[in-house]
């Protein structure tokens, strides 16, 4: 408990450093959101409307008091204006983050239903050809570019099948879950192949370890069947590694999959995120990024939670 | 009447081409009913590899059974030969008819699993118990492996028991539903020799009790005396050697038996201890190293913000002196703070308080900045095997600033030579040498930069019986030659008698007895030293019963500021003495 506490207590602090760090980063790249904003009619604003507009958006004050004041909406829960949305930040990313959540679950539910089974299968048949056929699908899942993927399966749809994926309008899950399916199941199961290669292998090789470990050794003596010793004894063994990596994919995920959200003109966080440094909207991106840095802790701390559930050497503090 | 397990002609190989590699090369015994046969030999020598191909878990390890049958009488007198048994056959047979516990208890048992959940696994397995029955059993074999608070300890998780407790549920696993043999694999290798003498105890009540037959595998003919009805010895995968107990131990047949029984440290009660002690002779030399109220201590830190609540004492007040050419042994079990004592003084680990000063020899001219080296326990783990012996010998010489001149390339070829190594060793990797000679080779980069005094931490104790020995035989040779003062750390009697002048005692971190070394083995006294003495497994003590005894080390984390009280020492004799123990301490071990 102690634990949670203290990872409670740096939460704030960490996302301090992350919002300073993309607050400055983000200044630093050449171009502004006026001009990126109007586009070639930004030429046609005379410099009064120039300063008039800069002084709306609060872009001529020094970057300190900028930061300030952003700070002071954030912990009133206002991240600002989106320039490029023209909604407040906080809608905008409402608003997207419903279907990036579901995409990475669909993912990561496809990819551990895949790679654990195959790792396994992998660690236990180990140096037979079935182990080898399973590394190799691995390998090449994992080193196929997740476009790639996604293009292959839109071409075997449309050839094969005569059909396209449902893209138009999102529709969330609790309206139309059939829809909603149709829409993502396919987005997730690109991403899911590439995520289910990793877990084939982690999961392979963390099973080997702990095959070859002594209380294995001591399962069998008892006279517990090869079933018994591989889920029962061995698997909750080998899971510490598997959780980590999938918690990694996971986090990566709620920050949007650009490329397959673009493939399957998908309207989720991946793309506000692009737009908004496309469009240098400064808050946009400061609230986005901090967004994701925070579900990315919120996910780091849920691994950890799982660890100690998995291990009782973890649960019971014996750090 | 047939034996209960009868072995005829085992060969077991390995690898791609078993029958080529094979470790175990025709061996054949019997085991009846009741009787406890002892396989004893060195690393190496297949008695594992007997034991696991008895129950078929060789066939996990990438062994395989190339010829030969392996009887067993089953509990409906039904005769099954377990080379030709399927899997499925086997399953019914381990845990049910044959138990088996191993060397490790701590990475035995699953560690994500409650010790109840594992016990209850058998019954469930082989009984079909289930919910509340099975708990009960569980219960109840944890009862007979006279575990205090039986119910309660079942919640356990393995981490949260010492080894000796684990080794007890490992025996109730085992046993749980009444296997008429159990296979013991080393089971108390890797425990202190107090918790080493209880399962032993143990083991042999649970046999008068149950008449179960066993398989006892050790590479410690001492143990074998206080346990065994018969005795087989192996080497090289052969039995060359088998018969009763008395018959081996007293008039052993074979050369490789008596060599055997010859190597092994006998412990005699002091009557073995060196007498070539400096201390007596030359009182007024230097000592080599002295040591005054070493006190180490770890914080324990507790709440969000770590703050202190108490600290692990470790080390708390340790005096000794060391003379040069003289041996100080210092004997204890695992957590009473002899391995933290060597580190300090060789500041791996800080010292909380007290002094130590090494003393300089003025004998020789390039006499070391660094006057304290050590030797680790073990030898195939302290050598990096990236690095030529040449480059592992420079390296102290380097790091104490020194260059890899004429004369370090010199003294590198004197003490390869000098530790018995081929004189090619220089140019060779660590994987290339056994380890007694990558212990040798530990030897030599400790004395690379000429020191005085030499810490030795278990440093013969990963080694066969035989190598030990001879490394032993080493190290004295070379404590004349160069007039070195070892400090010896070691949980082995009978090696602390073959090497030590004097032994001090530690028992929770502090010395409770020090002296002359045939004194203090001879005649302890203090209760720690007269429990540890006793628990030491012999040759001469045949089928002793050792009395069961649960005391356990008493906890070392103390609250914040708070300082034990100053010792209280009575002598007797010019050099050995004993902490006075006040009543309260005997009493709170229970």
């Amino acid at each position: 408990m102690g634990y949670v506490t203290r990872r409670l207590v740096t939460f704030p602090l960490v996302l301090i450093g992350v919002s300073i760090l993309v607050f400055v980063a983000i200044r630093l790249v050449p171009g502004d959101s006026i001009t990126a904003m109007l586009g070639t009619e930004a030429g046609l604003l005379t410099p009064q409307q120039r300063v008039a507009l800069t002084a709306y958006f609060g872009l001529d004050q020094n970057w300190l008091v900028q930061y300030w004041h952003w700070l002071l909406g954030l912990f009133r829960g206002d991240l600002g204006i989106s320039v490029a949305y023209g909604k407040p930040v906080l809608d905008v990313i409402f608003d997207r983050f419903p279907l990036t959540l579901e995409l990475a679950f669909l993912s990561m539910i496809i990819a551990l239903a895949i790679g654990l089974p195959a790792g396994v299968f992998a660690a236990t048949h180990n140096g037979r050809p079935s182990d080898l056929m399973v590394r190799i699908f691995a390998m090449v899942g994992q080193s196929t570019p997740s476009f790639v993927v996604g293009l292959l399966i839109i071409y075997m749809l449309s050839v094969g099948f005569g059909a396209l994926p449902t893209m138009g309008e999102f529709s969330p899950f609790w309206k139309d879950p059939l829809r909603n399916l149709s829409q993502l199941i396919f987005p997730a199961i690109t991403l899911g192949l590439a995520f289910a290669a990793s877990v084939t292998r982690i999961s392979r090789s963390a099973m080997l370890d702990v095959l070859s470990d002594d209380y294995v050794r001591t399962a069998r003596s008892k006279g517990a069947s090869a079933r018994s010793v591989i889920w029962r004894h061995a698997l909750p063994n080998a899971l510490i590694p598997v959780v980590t990596l999938s918690g990694m994919e996971f986090g990566y995920l709620l920050g949007g999959a650009v490329l397959v959200e673009k493939i399957y003109a998908l309207p989720g966080l991946g793309r506000v995120v692009l737009d908004a440094i496309l469009q240098r909207d400064y808050a946009l991106l400061q609230g986005s990024v901090l967004f994701i840095a925070f579900n990315f802790m919120v996910v780091n701390l849920l691994v950890d939670l799982a660890y100690s559930a998995l291990d009782p050497r973890i649960r019971l503090g014996e750090r | 009447m047939s034996p209960l397990l009868s072995v005829r002609d085992l060969r077991v190989g390995f690898g791609h081409d078993p029958e080529v590699n094979q470790v175990v090369r025709g061996v054949s015994f019997d085991v009846a009913a009741g009787e406890t046969l002892a396989i004893v030999g060195e690393s190496g020598s297949g008695k594992s590899v007997t034991a696991l191909s008895i129950n078929r878990l060789v066939d996990f390890g990438g062994g395989r059974i190339v010829s030969g049958s392996v009887k067993l009488k089953r509990a409906d007198n039904s005769i099954l030969d377990l080379t030709a048994a399927t899997e499925p056959q086997l399953t019914k047979v381990r845990g049910a008819e044959i138990g088996m516990i191993f060397q490790e208890p701590m990475t035995s048992l699953n560690p994500v699993l409650s010790i109840g959940t594992q016990i209850e696994e058998s019954f469930r397995l082989h009984r079909g118990l289930t919910g509340k029955q099975a708990r009960a059993a569980a219960k109840d074999a944890l009862d007979r492996v006279r575990i205090p608070d039986a119910l309660r300890r079942l919640k356990y998780y393995p981490n949260q028991l010492s080894g000796g407790m684990l080794q007890r549920v490992m025996i109730a696993t085992a046993l749980a539903c009444n296997s008429r043999l159990l296979i013991a694999d080393e089971p108390t290798t890797a425990l202190d020799v107090t918790v080493q003498a209880q399962i032993m105890a143990l083991l042999a009540e649970l046999k008068r009790e149950t008449g179960m037959s066993m398989i006892f595998i050790t590479h410690d003919i001492g143990l074998v005396a206080g346990i065994a009805d018969r005795v087989m010895v192996m080497q090289n995968g052969q039995a060359v050697e088998q018969g009763e107990l008395n018959q081996i131990l007293d008039h052993p047949q074979h050369p490789y038996t008596q060599h055997l029984l010859h190597a092994v440290p006998h412990f005699a009660s002091g009557q073995a201890a060196r007498t070539d002690g400096k201390r007596d002779s030359e009182a007024s030399v230097d000592p080599a190293l002295r040591v005054d109220g070493l006190t180490v201590r770890f914080p324990v830190t507790s709440g969000v913000f770590r703050r202190p609540a108490g600290a692990v004492h470790a080390v708390e007040g340790v005096d000794f002196d060391l003379m040069p050419g003289e041996t100080l042994a210092i004997v204890g079990e695992s957590g009473s703070g002899k391995s933290t004592t060597a580190r300090a003084i060789l500041g791996l680990t800080k010292s909380t308080r007290g002094t130590f000063s090494a003393v300089r020899q003025e004998a020789s001219a390039r006499q070391s900045q660094r006057p304290v080296q050590m030797v680790f326990q073990n030898p195939y783990a302290s050598l990096n095997p990236r690095l030529s012996i040449a480059s592992i010998l420079a390296e102290p010489v380097i790091a104490a600033g020194g260059r890899l001149d004429v004369q370090t390339r010199d003294r590198m070829s004197m003490l390869i030579e000098r530790v018995g190594l081929p004189s090619n060793s220089l140019d060779r990797y660590p994987h290339e040498f056994s380890g007694g000679q990558r212990q040798r080779l530990c030897i030599a980069r400790a004395l690379m930069l000429n020191p005085s005094v030499v810490v030795l931490d278990e440093a013969v104790s990963a080694l066969d019986v035989s190598v030990q020995a001879k490394v032993l035989d080493l190290l004295v040779d070379l404590q004349r030659e160069f007039n070195l003062a070892y400090l010896f750390i070691s949980h082995d009697m009978a090696v602390v008698e073959r090497i030590a002048h004097r032994i001090a005692v530690m028992y929770a971190g502090q010395i409770v007895e020090i002296g002359r070394a045939a004194a203090v083995l001879a005649n302890p006294q203090h209760s720690y030293t007269q429990r540890l003495i006793a628990a030491v497994p012999t040759v001469s003590r045949r089928k002793e019963h050792f009395e069961l005894d649960t005391r356990q080390v008493p906890s070392l984390v103390r609250q914040p500021g708070f300082e034990p009280a100053p010792a209280d020492w009575t002598h007797f004799g010019a050099d050995h003495k004993a902490r006075t123990e006040a009543p309260p301490y005997s009493q709170t071990a229970g």
